[in-house]
């Protein structure tokens, strides 16, 4: 298989995520374009990461413990007390 | 007052109630992750506690794990965070909303865990892992294998829970500082300068880590998804 255009998959992949960020310098943004037009792994992979970044962003909050929560949840209505008290 | 409000989020319309102050259920229930954070900071002024609730559960773990980078212990890290959600509700009414809740909210946290805590992380070591096992490549750099896009694997998965449960996993097992790096920028959205000025890392930095971070948590999801297939 030969290389395509100047990086290889190997390098391409190092520059997805700046690439997604758009910190990547126009020179290497462009190599990257063009190696991804003609390459269906690292397009596989940039959706790969497309999706992680996705998912990372949809995970929710774990659950808490009760015992946090309700310690906060005092702190909480004892300031609205102490404030409607003036 | 009780009133219906709806929020469309992923193409699933949520009806939500809202029953004045003393809502019925604890846990933040009543308010879905598409009521945006300053609707909930309303409802706070006005002393509602489900509102407030809902914010601690969003926040939280998040603020834990900024925290846990400036501070030693678990325990220190709650408590940093537990100080913050304090200094929130004192400070609320002189939060004039120039930046961002959540941007407001985390500098609290970051300015409390520096004071608190002895900084275990001041020389930042990047990860020499390569992120992506350079086995998966041959002599030439190019895939041996070339990889399944994860939209083929997952389909309408998307918020699939044991995907999402794999994620979530992925990412607590990143090592600090990928792991705040990541949890700032990619769950919470923060801007790339914000994460690094609250990590106090240069942003070259940042987009280091969390490019590691990142491949990390694709490798894991790649593994869980196509059955604990490993490359290495």
């Amino acid at each position: 298989m030969e290389l395509i255009k100047d990086i290889t998959c190997h390098q391409a992949v190092a520059l997805v995520s700046d690439y997604l960020e758009g910190s990547l310098s126009r020179r290497d943004r462009r190599r990257l374009e063009r190696h991804l037009k003609d390459c269906d792994a690292c397009s596989a992979y940039l959706d790969q990461m497309r999706v992680t970044i996705a998912l990372s962003g949809s995970v929710g909050p774990d659950d808490l413990s009760p015992d946090a929560l309700s310690r906060l949840v005092d702190v909480f209505e004892q300031y609205q007390r102490d404030k409607s008290d003036g | 007052m009780n009133s219906l409000n709806h929020c469309k989020r992923d193409g699933e319309v949520h009806v939500y109630r809202v029953i004045g102050r003393k809502s019925v259920t604890s846990r933040g229930a009543n308010y879905p992750r598409c009521v945006e954070d300053e609707d909930l900071l309303a409802r706070i002024l006005g002393g509602d506690r489900d509102a407030f609730t809902e914010l601690v559960e969003r926040y939280q773990l998040s603020l834990v794990r900024l925290a846990r980078y400036y501070v030693k212990t678990d325990s220190s890290a709650e408590d940093v965070a537990q100080d913050t959600w304090i200094a929130v509700i004192k400070g609320l009414e002189k939060f004039e909303g120039r930046s961002s809740f959540k941007t407001w909210l985390f500098r609290i946290a970051a300015n409390r865990a520096r004071k608190t805590g002895t900084r275990e992380y001041r020389v930042v070591n990047v990860d020499p892992v390569d992120p992506v096992s350079s086995a998966r490549f041959n002599e030439s750099g190019m895939w041996r294998e070339a990889p399944v896009p994860f939209t083929e694997l997952i389909n309408d998965k998307l918020a699939n829970a044991e995907v999402l449960e794999a994620c979530r996993n992925a990412i607590r097992e990143l090592p600090e500082p990928q792991q705040s790096v990541v949890t700032l920028r990619d769950v919470e959205g923060l801007s790339t300068r914000e994460v690094s000025e609250l990590l106090e890392l240069s942003e070259a930095n940042t987009r280091v880590l969390l490019h590691r971070g990142r491949a990390k948590i694709r490798e894991s999801l790649e593994g869980s998804l196509k059955g604990g297939y490993s490359w290495n």
